[in-house]
């Protein structure tokens, strides 16, 4: 006879853990990391490798020391220093990349208890670090063709400081100064479309997130033609792509309702906008999410869905 | 005695254990020397309250006690003031509004209400003595690790190598607060470590 096993819920087992989770992160970085390879050859791998090696040598000595489990082997110390490495200017000196990873691990990670308890992106923690701490290396820019270093400006900054619009094609592809990973627009929306095709994402952050910044745009554009850019601009250079698709959708340190993704999404939108519009810095999709990540607490408590049967959750 | 002194240097120390006083710990602490210098100033300021209260204890009406502790405690503050603008005014100068401010540092009402006010004159002095020294110490290591960081030098020496470039974070109100946190976990490491404990979760 057959033995009818009781135990309780959730009864619905996924394959899906932690493991699979990043490597499919990582597999959709695969175009981005290719085009920043392809752009700024050697010192785009060099940073990449300096910036992991920091993050996965920190989890692990950090980790060793702390006599904790170790748990290099999730891929999610990989997928911080990739992370990071991206939203890095290509001339960055290489200890800079290196300690940014360490920061990243050690003060946006494991200080606060692992993988699961941080409050911040890591990657985007170290790069807000590394901007308050060495903020001339963070925002020397180089041409991606040349192989000598040319200084250059991000097409957001152009934008600001001198109003013009660097052509869609050349954003599209990638041929922009910027950090490693946000310049190509294609290779990052190959991937965007990869994590939603396997669901690693969801689509609420994301359309939040870049609709309401192509919305803020418009009326900003018809409003001020002159000034401020049109929204296709907006969407296609800088970080948004990039923080939009990898940083905001972090599933640690984004809200875990369905209502509270839309105001995470709109919330961060609105902020990166207005940091881009009347701003000191002609990016701010770092700070936005950032701030975002801070009120996810708040977010999820707001956003608590009722019990089932109980009328408005009371 | 003795222990009235020692529990203020480490098991008691006002900024890694109680916490206290955090106004001008991080906003002054970007270089050790203002770091020593507030520290030297508090310590002034709370063993000559913690004697003068300590004498006057049995004089105070208890309904009133706080006025009249603020009282002292402002008299010498505007002594150690005046004496940091006399005699060394480049620091008075960077040190700005922090001088005037050690009358609302907690460590120091705090130790008038907690001992000062209960014990006799001899135990309040050494119990103000250790706290200062306690916190001074807390000062110069957190202002020595922000100015090592921030700028390459230690007590105006230049200690690591030319061509540093200067964590300009560290000497930011940001760098106060990561390295606050991150030596208040190391004192509680080496505390637990000490007292044989186990560090776990």
């Amino acid at each position: 006879m057959k033995k009818t096993t009781i135990n309780i819920s959730p009864h619905i087992f996924s394959t899906t853990d932690t493991k699979r989770l990043m490597r499919g992160v990582i597999r959709a970085l695969i175009p981005a990391v290719a085009a920043s390879l392809y752009f700024y050859r050697e010192k785009a791998l060099w940073v990449i490798v300096t910036s992991v090696a920091g993050t996965v040598l920190t989890e692990w000595i950090l980790q060793k020391t702390r006599k904790r489990k170790i748990t290099i082997g999730d891929y999610s110390a990989v997928l911080t220093g990739l992370l990071l490495a991206l939203v890095l200017p290509p001339a960055i000196p290489l200890w800079m990349s290196f300690l940014g990873g360490v920061i990243a691990i050690g003060l946006g990670k494991e200080v606060f208890g692992g993988l699961g308890c941080n409050i911040f992106n890591p990657a985007l923690l170290a790069r807000a670090f590394l901007m308050a701490a060495f903020p001339v290396a963070l925002t020397t820019w180089t041409n991606p063709v040349g192989v000598d270093v040319v200084s250059t400006a991000t097409p957001l900054a152009v934008a600001k400081f001198e109003y013009t619009v660097t052509p869609y094609m050349e954003l599209f592809i990638g041929n922009v100064g910027g950090s490693l990973g946000e310049t190509s627009a294609i290779a990052l929306l190959v991937g965007i479309g990869y994590l939603l095709y396997k669901k690693i994402i969801d689509h609420r952050i994301l359309v939040g997130f870049i609709g309401t910044a192509f919305i803020f745009a418009a009326v900003a554009n018809i409003v001020n033609g002159e000034i401020f850019m049109p929204p296709l601009f907006h969407v296609l250079a800088g970080g948004l792509l990039l923080g939009a698709g990898f940083m905001a959708t972090d599933p640690v340190t984004s809200p875990i309702t369905a209502k509270g993704r839309w105001v995470f999404g709109i919330g961060c939108g609105l902020v990166s906008m207005t940091i881009r519009f009347w701003g000191g810095l002609p990016e701010g999709v770092m700070y936005s999410i950032l701030l975002m990540n801070a009120l996810t607490p708040l977010i999820n408590k707001m956003s608590r869905p009722g019990r089932y049967g109980v009328k408005n959750g009371k | 005695m003795i222990k009235d002194f020692v529990k203020g240097l480490w098991r008691e120390n006002p900024v890694f254990v109680q916490v206290l006083g955090m106004c001008p710990t991080l906003a002054v602490t970007t270089k050790a020397v203002f770091g020593l210098s507030m520290g030297l100033a508090t310590t002034f300021v709370v063993v000559a309250s913690g004697v003068v209260i300590s004498a006057i204890r049995k004089f105070v009406p208890e309904q009133v006690r706080i006025p009249m502790f603020t009282v002292v405690i402002a008299t010498f503050v505007t002594v150690a003031d005046y004496v940091l603008k006399a005699n060394f005014y480049q620091i008075s100068k960077a040190l700005g509004p922090y001088i005037p401010l050690i009358v609302v540092n907690c460590v120091i009402l705090g130790r008038a209400e907690a001992f000062a006010s209960k014990n006799n004159v001899s135990r309040s002095f050494l119990d103000a003595l250790g706290m200062g020294i306690g916190f001074t110490c807390a000062l110069i290591i957190l202002g020595g690790v922000r100015e090592i960081l921030g700028a390459g030098t230690i007590f105006g020496y230049r200690i690591l190598w030319e061509g540093f470039t200067n964590w300009i974070i560290m000497i930011l109100p940001a760098g106060a607060f990561i390295t606050l946190g991150l030596l208040v976990g190391a004192f509680n490491m080496i505390d637990k470590k000490v007292k044989g404990q186990r560090c776990g979760n």
